[in-house]
């Protein structure tokens, strides 16, 4: 372990409140900047893509200030980004919300769509079943965890054939099975908010700080 | 496993300090808001509310000071809400770090803000607080108040609340006037009939006074339990409420 702090970038587009994504990265260890710089963001050792709102609405701010160029950028380069709620919903094809479809940054296959349950948004502190390697939520894979979302992705349709890493892959129940987390090598992403999960969600904020740089 | 059931304790908040006794041990300043909502916090509270009663508008701007000092120490949800009458001030909240906001009398005057929030900041920011009374002239037997319940109006409960929802509200604060402050327990009837119209989430408040009466709110249809002096007074713990509901089965954090 190096002593210097890992030095994070969150991605400032415009995307609601980012305040506690901020000083819950400085609780868990780094030091943060909350810039649209776009050098800074390429360089930082990572990269947080925050999002609160409608999935269109979030994907216009973010191609506004090119931000999926810049995720681009950094996996090309082998450079960790973290996706945080819609933030993680973009990193799909596309969404759906009420009935409006809008296209996703595309990194990984599938579409965002309504949840199927009875009582929306999921709202509140739920389970997880994490993935037996996962690096997130080592420690924390009996916590509980804060979502609101009414929308997810409910299937996984990448196959990664070796030499790359499997995806690990993270699932939590609402209605029905759906994504709640997804760690595939540099992009890592939750459907919760680990900023407002307590403590265990600095705990998984620290786990992938300390992930940064040693793939 | 499913979604636990959350505790929230509510402060009101005042030019930047707590209006109510508030009754911990081995508190700096038991005044302080932002010392409070830490150690409710610790005590396992899965979110936390801010009433702002402040007076004026002038002094509102201790309200935004006292919000943003409590999400950069405080990392579970907070919803704050009192006096918002706007998107603007919708915007200036969540920008000092609000995750949440209580629209009550406002919304009831100008019904249009439940959905000019939701249309700019997602309907899951729109906390739609009703204060309930129950009166014999109503549809449903319940009608909705103003100005913390000294003024009872014409409109039906259940009729604001399914069109508050379908404007974009994303969760009910349910409070019942009658049986607030009673500690006699929740208003069981009010609760159920107000999960039977809602299709969003349901925090019942007003009457707890001891550990067994949030079971009962929570079988009757509640996802969330909020309650404010019977924390305050130290009469009651988060700890003490989520056993005695863990003991009647219901998932807790």
């Amino acid at each position: 372990m190096s002593i210097r702090r890992p030095q994070v970038v969150v991605f400032d587009y415009g995307s609601g409140n980012v305040h506690s994504a901020v000083k819950a990265l400085e609780r868990a260890g780094a030091d943060v900047e909350l810039t649209s710089d776009r050098k800074a963001a390429l360089e930082a050792d990572g990269l947080v893509v925050p999002g609160v709102g409608a999935f269109a609405a979030v994907m216009e701010s973010l191609e506004a200030a090119r931000g999926g160029e810049l995720v681009d950028k950094r996996l090309a380069g082998g450079r960790p980004v973290l996706g945080i709620c819609v933030g993680m919903q973009v990193l799909f094809e596309r969404g759906v919300e009420r009935g409006v479809e809008a296209e996703g940054l595309g990194e990984w296959p599938g579409t965002v769509e309504e949840l199927q349950a009875p009582v929306l948004p999921h709202m509140g502190w739920n389970t997880v079943e994490p993935d037996a390697g996962s690096i997130l939520f080592d420690g924390i894979e009996d916590e509980r965890f804060y979502f609101v979302h009414s929308y997810a992705a409910s299937d996984w349709s990448l196959q990664v054939e070796p030499p790359f890493p499997q995806p690990r892959l993270t699932w939590a129940t609402h209605g029905g099975r759906f994504l709640a987390a997804v760690e595939n090598g540099p992009l890592s992403a939750t459907q919760f908010h680990p900023e407002k999960s307590g403590e265990a969600g600095i705990r998984l904020l620290s786990n992938w700080l300390t992930s940064l740089g040693s793939d | 496993m499913s979604l636990a059931v959350r505790v929230i304790p509510c402060l009101d908040v005042a030019d930047g300090r707590v209006v109510k006794g508030v009754n911990f041990q081995n508190l700096a300043d038991a005044g302080d808001p932002v010392e409070l909502a830490a150690r409710y916090a610790e005590q396992g509270a899965d979110e936390l509310t801010f009433l702002d009663v402040t007076a004026t508008v002038e002094s509102r701007g201790t309200t935004y000071d006292v919000v943003t000092r409590t999400a950069e120490q405080v990392f579970v949800p907070l919803t704050v809400g009192g006096g918002v009458r706007s998107a603007e001030d919708v915007a200036r909240l969540l920008g000092s770090g609000a995750d949440k906001i209580g629209v009550n009398s406002a919304a009831i005057r100008r019904p249009d803000l439940v959905g000019e929030i939701a249309d700019r900041f997602g309907a899951q920011v729109v906390v739609l607080s009703l204060d309930v009374t129950r009166a014999g002239s109503a549809p449903s037997g319940f009608v909705v108040t103003t100005h913390g319940g000294r003024t009872v109006t014409r409109i039906d409960a259940l009729e604001w609340a399914r069109e508050a929802i379908e404007r974009g509200a994303g969760e009910l604060l349910v409070n019942s006037i009658d049986a607030d402050g009673t500690k006699n327990g929740f208003d069981l009837e009010l609760i159920e009939a107000m999960r039977a119209v809602s299709t969003v989430p349901v925090i019942a408040s007003g009457g707890a006074g001891e550990p067994a009466h949030f079971a009962p709110a929570i079988r009757a249809g509640a996802d969330a339990v909020l309650a404010a002096s019977v924390f305050h007074s130290g009469q009651l713990s988060i700890g003490d409420v989520k056993s005695a509901m863990k003991d009647e089965g219901i998932g807790v954090r």
